[in-house]
């Protein structure tokens, strides 16, 4: 048949456009009823909170909590059990604007790509078929790259990175991505201090840029200090808001049993360590 | 000098050392684009495998079409696809994980093929071309329709190249992008099993694989760009598939064979010379 007419449709086919599954009024991110069961055992169970734009959480619990698997259903790459994922009012699946960072350890770091390269696939969907990028991609992903300060590391492999530097690496991509909704699996573990902290003033940048993260940890601490809500889970849903609410005694041994260092100091104040992590957060 | 060319030119007074070296160096190239997903994903054994298990379907192939390639060709490639949506099957509808499906349907379907062959007098003879190749036998015929396929499989490599490599490098990033990523998988199962049965007759199902990895794995030592790794895995399979005919032709050692040892010998002298190099660089 017309070969030329199949490759000019085919060219005009492209992914979503940014904005356009996003229903006015809507929250953010709205979880409802939430449940992924694997056989008999419940991954997450019956999970519901509501996520405004530009706010940043910390989403802590021990490892099988179900951290992950909740960043999976957010983002649309694995369907819930029962209940349901809003993004903006519409299904996980009608939206480009949902980045998933993965953690450093799943990511085969001797692949053949650089950092520009590896920035650009944020943009593979808006590019389209059949499509190089444009000039404006190649300028947007040095933005990107600026944004996260890396422009200087354009040209480097992706398996000489530090470890700091792959995950903005991520972060750029993401936005490069034009993402809206960032998921981060566990970004600061394995990182040292100044690493975390320049992961931390992206962050600040992002929420002024009101990006939505949801950052998976287990540091505790950090999670207290450096987010606006904290999301304490065990594969249910054992508190949603401040610091202060969420660390209970009762709260937190019901999230880690045994596995959690607990020190009760004279005014009450808690001196916790989640004792049980390590890098695999599933 | 003269001797020199005249060893040079001497195969090419031959029709069927021609075609055989175009087919040679069409079925290496197009090895060696599939190959670095191969490569890169880790796909070694499921590639062996699928082309093992396109045996049966030679067998039946070789039997309708009465000796013709055409029926040949699209039964091994419909048993190849088949026998890979199998494997799929097993490894999401069982606990089992991937190579233990691919151990199960390969052995399976390799006996039935050997089964089949064996049962029948007459496919005896062939038996050993199916498993080793027999790339002077190969017909102009032949010759097109390797081509046409071949052409096929690396014009939509280079098509959805960006698809290809974000599928590749990170499967959750296509999803979030809401690229069609199952689409894209089995399209490229569909490419393997289309490089696998145009490789049949240069080959073999039994050295296949050696196709499809080595020149890959070869250019992954020497570069780290993935079109360049590409390239340079194209020719040096194109110039092991040369190579191996000259060898074949004047030490007469089977032709397959020939082609699969070149590109050995070509990846331990890269792999040497680095090694080497790293040694005595490390000790400066």
């Amino acid at each position: 048949m017309d070969g030329m007419r199949l490759v000019d449709r085919l060219k005009g086919l492209r992914t979503p456009r940014f904005g356009e599954a996003h229903r006015e009024g809507a929250s953010t991110l709205e979880v409802s009823g939430l449940s992924v069961r694997y056989g008999a055992r419940y991954a997450l169970q019956d999970v519901s909170f509501d996520l405004g734009k530009g706010e940043r959480v910390a989403v802590v619990g021990p490892n099988g909590a179900g951290k992950s698997t909740l960043f999976r259903v957010i983002a649309g790459v694995e369907q819930p059990s029962s209940g349901a994922v809003k993004v903006y009012g519409n299904q996980p699946g009608q939206h480009v604007c949902i980045a998933y960072l993965p953690q450093r350890s799943q990511v085969d770091w001797h692949f053949p790509v650089n950092v520009t390269e590896a920035v650009m696939m944020g943009r593979v969907g808006r590019i389209g078929y059949l499509h190089n990028p444009s000039t404006e991609d190649w300028r947007h992903v040095r933005q990107c790259l600026a944004v996260v300060g890396m422009s200087n590391l354009a040209d480097r492999q992706i398996g000489e990175l530090s470890g700091g530097q792959q995950q903005r690496m991520f972060i750029a991509r993401a936005l490069a991505q034009e993402a809206d909704l960032m998921l981060m699996d566990e970004p600061l573990t394995g990182l040292d201090t100044p690493a975390q902290e320049e992961i931390f003033s992206i962050l600040d940048e992002l929420r002024q840029q009101q990006v939505t993260v949801l950052v998976a940890t287990h540091d505790l601490n950090q999670a207290a200090e450096r987010f606006d809500k904290i999301m304490l889970l065990n594969t249910r849903l054992l508190g949603f808001g401040s610091a202060e609410e969420i660390y209970t005694r009762d709260r937190l041994l019901q999230a880690y049993g045994g596995h959690l260092r607990l020190v009760e100091t004279e005014d009450g104040v808690l001196v916790l360590s989640d004792i049980c992590c390590d890098e695999d957060g599933n | 000098m003269a001797g020199v060319l005249d060893l040079i030119l001497e195969p090419f007074s031959y029709a069927f050392m021609v075609r055989g070296l175009i087919a040679a160096v069409l079925v290496g190239v197009v090895c060696a684009l599939v190959g670095s997903y191969v490569v890169l994903r880790g796909m070694a054994f499921f590639g062996d495998a699928l082309a093992h298990a396109v045996l049966p379907g030679v067998a039946v192939g070789y039997l309708v079409g009465e000796g013709a390639r055409g029926p040949l060709f699209w039964w091994a490639l419909g048993t190849a696809v088949a026998a890979s949506l199998g494997i799929g099957a097993i490894k999401r509808r069982t606990k089992f994980k991937e190579d233990t499906a691919i151990g199960i349907i390969f052995a399976g379907m390799f006996a039935l093929g050997i089964a089949l062959i064996s049962s029948i007098r007459s496919y005896a003879v062939d038996l050993t071309h199916f498993l080793f190749g027999d790339v002077l036998g190969v017909s102009s015929a032949d010759l097109w329709l390797t081509g046409i396929s071949g052409g096929l499989v690396i014009l939509t490599i280079i098509a959805f190249y960006k698809e290809f490599l974000v599928l590749s490098f990170d499967p959750i990033l296509a999803t979030t992008l809401r690229l069609p990523a199952q689409f894209f998988e089995y399209l490229l199962l569909v490419l393997i099993a289309v490089a696998i049965v145009v490789s049949l007759q240069t080959v073999g199902v039994a050295l296949m694989v050696a196709m499809l990895v080595t020149p890959a794995a070869t250019a992954y030592l020497l570069t780290r760009n993935l079109p360049r790794m590409m390239a340079l895995a194209a020719a040096i399979a194109a110039a092991s598939g040369v190579i191996g005919l000259y060898i074949s032709f004047y030490v007469s050692v089977a032709s397959g064979s020939a082609i699969v040892l070149t590109c050995t010998a070509i990846f331990l002298l890269v792999w040497g010379i680095q090694a080497f190099r790293q040694r005595s660089s490390s000790k400066a």
